[in-house]
């Protein structure tokens, strides 16, 4: 099987190009990270962030044939040769596929991603039925890898202004909280014009999402109860 | 070599559950806390956990916290420290009330409480029926908890060196541990950062073995730390095999499945497990649920073409528990094998998953170590908690849901201690430069060009030899060879050469001193199984099937330095209530 990797290392590069590999071995079942691990014998320079194997840790987004996914849950026999892996756009890159997301988890700081309460806290726990539990469903298990954000438009012009898709998605995750009572607060942090209405529904986050959640419907959540708010 | 310093009152090696709750302690007590991660906190294995962690709720049957220290004394086949129990036991249900306040979306029963589900090993009144203990969020508990304790420290503005390897410990003369060398990842710069305590939390070793339901950066740095400091490992020999890993790839099955109803068949569809624990079935502790399937096998039940594994049954569940309770391993299914549980069986064999062994500390999280005749001497300003810790309150067997209870419980022990050490070691010490240097040269040394062996291949011999020679079933001479090859793969160590030479983002050189760490640990993990001639919990030896307390109710302890093993009585004492004493483990 045949790949061409972006490679890129300002110690040694003075600009990136890519590199052909031959996969000799293709086993049955095997994922593109298992596949950049067997490249990386071949060629121990090559650097990729990558751990739990099984599409929970989110280290190993990376941008294959020119969609953003995750490495260690993508089989490699679903993807057309040459297959072309880059880093995701948009962002600053540090070593071939090992990019900058400083920027990315600021942006998830900024929307107060933990749950607020004024309440005193009970001795046990607090009641949530599991209807309320449900609304959580679809938000809470984002895993932070940024394949959404990085194949964002919006995100790449306004990395500094537009929170971005994975963000947004957890500011909805704490809003959508029968727990939580700061919706104000939130609601308020994210009026202006670069931050809920940069979003123009392109819908790139959702479909590139390796768990399959949708920013874009929770971006939609916020935006209507804004709205509601407003009047 | 002028190597920058940073100093902070308190630093902690590690972000995964262990470490981000003693963060949030410290934080929330404002300490001047470091926490150092060789990954984004996000990424650590915490991430992984699935099923829950145990707490006596009594949410959905009746419980409390004395059953839970009964199952968890026998489950650890009565090597667990009775005192170390007792205290995470108690703790456990306002540990988990508070993961709850902090945000964790528990999935919930209809009175809005917390789900709790069954797991293997659990019973009400002493050994009764089954009990229902493990809270849950679906099947991605760790991922739910791991995600809120790092918002909760967002809050808290805890320091993060995120990216950054921990080398070595720094010392002074006295021994008194004053922090670590790390590297920068992203530069390949050394840094020093000095603190009054460090805490080791930085989780388990899993890549010891080939198969392994643990991630890629599970190579075991703090207990290879701690060995390399003088500080002997406990309970080596004590490795669990968790008995459904998908066969063959390795990924996790949590227990939570057969807590749910699934069951374990063999190759003529017999539900085998009512053989060896005709009571609690496929709920019976770990350790003797991976020893059937074992069997089942190594007899010639297993199913599939090399009849090499045995098969999980969900598919009597129904489509709407298995998706409402057990999405995340629906999913690792259908990605990894093509098949759906909800209508096919899993094929699933034991698979390397936890340490019971660590660096070994009393139940405040202080690392302990024997000093002159005390065999548990403090090691001042060192700490140690999760996975990489032994308390021990595992044992020679860890029960399902027990280990985030632990990182939680002794995560928070420690931070509170150290609070304590603060309030009395107001000053930085200086430390000893000969320390620093001897760390700097091992990280150093990876500079070193030409050609010699690649760190993949030495990594690849070593992890064979340890499923070979230290698997589910172990022999004398299995293990004797084992320590020969092991020692052999240690001596290729010096001749090998990393052909990356580059400062950034170096993930060759991270991989080399993680083998180097992987193999310090092999080394004590095969000595201290060769040398304890009993079969307890984990530890299944042909040549001696039973246990035997009159000469092996001891903890074990390794040192590296002269190779050595040494022992130290089991603390059967609680803190406040009857010893529970050995007794013959049925289930
Ligand atoms: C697949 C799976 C499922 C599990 N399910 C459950 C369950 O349902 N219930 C349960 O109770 N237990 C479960 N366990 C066990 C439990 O999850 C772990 O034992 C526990 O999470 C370990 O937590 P920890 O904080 O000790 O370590 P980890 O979460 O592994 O964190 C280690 C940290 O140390 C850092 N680190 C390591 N080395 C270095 C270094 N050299 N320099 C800098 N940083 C370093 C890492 O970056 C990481 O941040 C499961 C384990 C696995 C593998
Ligand atoms: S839908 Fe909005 S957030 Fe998602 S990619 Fe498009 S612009 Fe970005
Ligand atoms: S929303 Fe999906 S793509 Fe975006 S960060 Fe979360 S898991 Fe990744
Ligand atoms: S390696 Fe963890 S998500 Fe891919």
């Amino acid at each position: 099987m045949r790949f061409k990797i972006y490679r890129y290392n300002p110690d040694v590069d003075e600009e990136p190009y890519m590199q052909e590999f031959v996969l000799e071995h293709v086993k049955p079942g095997m994922m593109l990270r298992e596949a950049l691990m067997e490249l990386k014998n071949q060629d121990e320079t090559l650097s990729f962030r990558h751990s739990c194997g099984e599409g929970v840790c989110g280290s190993d987004g990376v941008n294959i044939n020119g969609l953003n996914g995750l490495a260690c849950i993508t089989p490699v026999a679903e993807l057309t040769e040459p297959v072309e892996i880059r880093p995701f756009p948009g962002v600053p890159v540090i070593r071939d596929l090992v990019v900058d997301m400083s920027g990315f988890y600021k942006q998830y700081r900024s929307v107060k991603p933990f749950l607020i309460r004024y309440d005193p806290e009970p001795e046990v726990e607090n009641l949530q039925s599991p209807e309320e539990r449900d609304k959580l469903d679809g938000l809470y298990e984002c895993i932070l890898c940024g394949c959404c954000s990085t194949a964002c438009p919006s995100f790449w012009w306004n990395p500094d202004k537009f929170p971005g898709p994975s963000a947004l998605l957890q500011s909805w995750r704490f809003l959508a909280d029968s727990r939580d009572q700061a919706m104000e607060e939130r609601l308020d942090a994210l009026d202006g014009p670069y931050k809920l209405f940069r979003c123009h529904t392109i819908m790139n986050c959702a479909y590139v999402c390796p768990k399959g959640l949708n920013p874009t419907k929770a971006i939609g959540h916020i935006k209507a109860l804004m709205l509601k708010h407003s009047v | 070599m002028n190597i920058p310093v940073r100093r902070f009152d308190t630093l902690i090696l590690g972000a995964g559950g262990g470490g981000l709750r003693a963060a949030l302690q410290l934080a929330r007590a404002d300490a001047h806390v470091a926490v150092v991660s060789k990954v984004f906190p996000t990424r650590s294995h915490t991430v992984a956990a699935q099923g829950g962690v145990n707490a006596a709720l009594a949410n959905v049957t009746p419980d409390n916290w004395h059953w839970h220290m009964y199952d968890t004394v026998k489950g650890s086949d009565y090597l667990g420290d009775q005192d170390a129990i007792e205290y995470m036991c108690r703790a456990a249900a306002h540990l988990v009330y508070e993961l709850e306040h902090a945000g964790v979306p528990f999935s919930r029963l209809e009175s809005g409480r917390i789900y709790q589900r069954p797991f293997g090993g659990q019973s009400r009144e002493f050994g009764g029926a089954q009990a229902t203990r493990t809270c849950a969020a679906a099947d991605r508990t760790g991922h739910a908890i791991l995600h809120t304790l790092y918002q909760q420290n967002i809050r808290a503005r805890t320091n993060f060196f995120d990216e950054y390897f921990a080398i070595d410990l720094i010392h002074d003369d006295e021994g008194a541990v004053l922090g670590v060398l790390t590297m920068d990842i992203a530069t390949g710069e050394p840094l020093v950062i000095e603190a009054k305590t460090t805490l080791i939390a930085t989780g388990g070793c899993g890549q010891l073995y080939r198969t392994t339901t643990n991630a890629h950066i599970n190579t075991g740095d703090g207990m290879a730390m701690a060995l390399r400091a003088g500080i002997p490992l406990q309970d080596m020999e004590f490795f669990q095999f968790h008995p459904t890993g998908i066969a063959g790839k390795g990924m996790l099955i949590t227990e939570g499945a057969r807590g749910e109803g699934g069951y374990l068949v063999n190759k003529d569809g017999e539900r085998f497990m009512e053989r060896y624990a005709p009571n609690v079935k496929d709920l019976a502790s770990r350790d003797v649920v991976s020893r059937a399937i074992s069997i089942e096998v190594r007899e010639g039940r297993g199913c599939g073409p090399n009849a090499d594994h045995v098969m999980l049954k969900l598919d009597h569940l129904g489509s709407d528990i298995v998706a409402k309770r057990l999405p995340g391993i629906r999913d690792t299914c259908k990605t990894f094998m093509h098949l759906d549980p909800v209508d096919t069986p899993i094929p699933v064999f034991p698979t390397a998953h936890y340490a019971m062994g660590g660096i070994p500390t009393d139940r405040f999280g202080r690392v302990v170590m024997p000093s002159g005749d005390s065999p548990e001497e403090v090691v001042p300003g060192l700490y140690a908690a999760g996975e990489c810790a032994c308390v021990s309150v595992h044992g020679a067997n860890r029960l399902g849901g027990n280990s985030l209870l632990d990182i939680l419980v002794f995560g928070r022990a420690a931070a509170n201690d150290i609070l304590g050490f603060l309030k009395n070691n107001r000053y930085h010490r200086p430390p000893n430069q000969t320390c620093i240097d001897k760390a700097y040269e091992r990280f150093a040394r990876w500079e070193k060009q030409g050609d010699g062996e690649s760190v993949q291949a030495v990594r690849a011999d070593l992890k064979k030899a340890m499923e070979d020679h230290c698997g589910v079933f172990r022999t004398e001479k299995i293990m004797q060879e084992g320590i020969d090859v092991i020692k052999a793969i240690r001596a290729r160590l010096p001749d090998v050469r990393l052909q990356d030479q580059s400062k950034v983002f170096n993930t060759a050189r991270i991989e080399a001193l993680e083998l180097e760490n992987l193999a310090d640990i092999a080394i004590a993990t095969m000595r201290s199984a060769e040398a304890r001639q009993e079969s307890r919990g984990a530890h299944s030896r042909i040549d001696y099937p039973d246990r035997d307390d009159a000469h092996w109710m001891k903890h074990s302890l390794y040192t590296l330095e002269d190779d050595s093993l040494d022992y130290k009585p089991v603390r059967t004492k609680p803190m406040s209530v009857e010893t529970f004493p050995p007794k013959k483990r049925v289930y």
